[in-house]
């Protein structure tokens, strides 16, 4: 059986499963950034102080 | 009633799924339960608009610990068979709700809601949710189960990192009385189920028969490492499990001792030096330790995957008595030795809870590997009683014995080296489980393959 031409739909696809995976990342690495920013400012004091 | 979307088979991942969609799902959870150790921020406003003493608004906070251990032994049996997104969506409801009722408790002044709220719905969410994704992650990455699990584990470390900041902010905006604590616990239970919905909406389990593609498993024979499932009932009956449950309990322990008392114990140990740790200082010690703590789960958990499971134990137990030990004969006498051992230790206590999923995924399959975990957190409930009980215990009788400094601790960091090599012992002593516990293959089929309609077995990209 001859393979089936790719067609515009099936590109799409694995496009919007990246740009999901980016997405979903970004939900949950965004809050974790900042959590991450506010302990390091205050681990700092021990330096600093 | 029964909610035909939360069922196990509507939760199998569809051709093409990415692994990968997997971990966030996982964190969105994990990050939002994680919240509970930043419970602290609300003591003092409640104290002060309620007219609680500390040990009083501490309860919310020790019966949501006390439920996460609960519903975690008895809840895991029914996440494994109602599968993942049930049980996050369990959670989501319990974890929200929670906050909902402390919201109607602080506005209307009745601090037994805040406590029913927080603690009892809120602690139920907070068991369920953590043991949630365990199974899914470790039949999703079967060639790194100690990552998959670490970067959820991790999550419930940054919960905290997130929620402290957030909430300290929300009170200074909403005010300290009783109507802005009120507001702040609606908007946290309005924020955290939104922010869970993610998990509930993205997480799928892999298909049957499902691996990473161009992966096939190790066939070098390691003992530690079952093709055979265990049941969680039978896994209660081994001696392995009862192992696991003491090295557990011991590390967590030995962790929580420095944890308990990071701030004074900095402090005391450089108060004759000539350069005393200053308050703020002690602050930014413990921030690195936390630091520390959620950093280990996910970097020793992956390294477990490496060296394997035991031998990681053997570090966390061996290396953690050995820091201990330098602490006790040479801390005093150099600060970064000091801060270092600590920061160590507590990086293994974080390894320490995100390794164990892997570990017993190695000794009893993953068949029902939620659950046996649900039952082994009754180790960490254990640890989070008779951890601050020892310290507390230990430095109010040196005190009263008239020693001050390093001297404080001198008893404590013993007892918790000796605790560390009784968890060693136990490591040591974990074989791998006699056949005689293993399930006949055909019932050892997960839950999800048994309800799903159509088990073909599918080849999934990684």
């Amino acid at each position: 059986m001859a393979p089936r031409s790719s067609t515009p739909a099936d590109a799409r696809g694995p496009r919007r499963r990246t740009a999901l995976t980016v997405l979903v990342w970004l939900w949950v690495g965004l809050p974790l950034a900042y959590g991450l920013y506010e302990l390091i400012d205050k681990a700092t004091q021990l330096f600093t102080n | 009633m029964r909610f035909e979307v939360l069922a196990p088979s509507r939760a199998v991942a569809p051709p093409g799924w990415s692994r990968w969609l997997v971990p966030p799902a996982a964190l969105s959870v994990h990050l939002s339960i994680g919240q509970a150790y930043a419970w602290s921020v609300f003591k003092p406003p409640l104290e002060s608009a309620l007219g609680l003493s500390g040990t009083q608004s501490a309860l919310p906070f020790q019966l949501g610990i006390v439920m996460l251990g609960l519903s975690a032994a008895f809840g895991g049996t029914l996440v494994e068979r109602r599968g993942p997104r049930w049980a996050m969506a369990v959670s989501l409801v319990c974890f929200s709700a929670g906050f909902l009722l402390a919201a109607l408790g602080a506005a209307t002044g009745q601090f037994w809601l805040i406590v029913f709220g927080y603690g009892f719905v809120g602690g139920i969410g907070l068991g369920i949710g953590y043991i949630s994704p365990v199974s899914t992650l470790i039949k999703w990455f079967p060639d790194r189960p100690g990552l998959a699990t670490g970067i959820a584990i991790m999550g419930f470390g940054g919960g905290a990192l997130i929620a402290s900041p957030w909430s300290s902010r929300m009170l200074e905006s909403f005010g300290e009385q009783r109507g802005g604590i009120a507001a702040a616990f609606l908007v946290h239970g309005v924020v955290y189920a939104a922010f869970m919905a993610l998990g509930v909406l993205l997480v799928r389990v892999p298909p049957d028969g499902w691996r990473p593609a161009g992966w096939e498993p190790d066939q070098r024979s390691r003992p530690l490492v079952t093709s055979a499932q265990v049941s969680a009932r039978s896994a209660v009956r081994t001696p392995q499990f009862w192992c696991l449950w003491v090295v557990l309990c011991m590390n967590v322990t030995a962790g929580i001792g420095i944890l308990e008392k990071a701030a004074p114990m900095i402090r005391d140990f450089f108060a004759d030096t000539a350069t005393p740790v200053s308050a703020p200082a002690a602050a930014g010690f413990v921030a690195l330790l936390s630091l520390a703590n959620m950093g280990g789960r996910l970097l020793w958990s992956a390294t477990s995957d490496l060296i394997g499971r035991k031998n990681m134990y053997r570090v966390y137990l061996g290396v953690g008595a050995l820091m201990y030990l330098a602490i006790a004969r040479f801390g005093d006498g150099s600060k970064p030795l000091f801060i270092c051992c600590a920061l160590v230790i507590l990086s293994f206590y974080g390894g320490g809870f995100a390794t164990v999923p892997a570990y017993l995924r190695d000794l009893f399959g993953t068949y029902q590997v939620g659950a046996i975990h649900g039952r082994l957190l009754t180790a960490w409930s254990t640890a989070g009683v008779l951890g601050p009980l020892i310290v507390n215990w230990v430095a109010d009788s040196q005190e009263d014995a008239g020693r001050s400094g390093s001297g404080l601790y001198g008893l404590s960091l013993t007892i918790m080296i000796v605790l560390l090599l009784v968890g060693f012992v136990a490591n040591e002593l974990v074989r791998p489980v006699h056949p005689r516990h293993h399930e006949p293959a055909a019932s050892a089929r997960t839950p999800e393959r048994q309800e799903a309609p159509d088990g073909t077995p599918q080849q999934h990209s990684g």
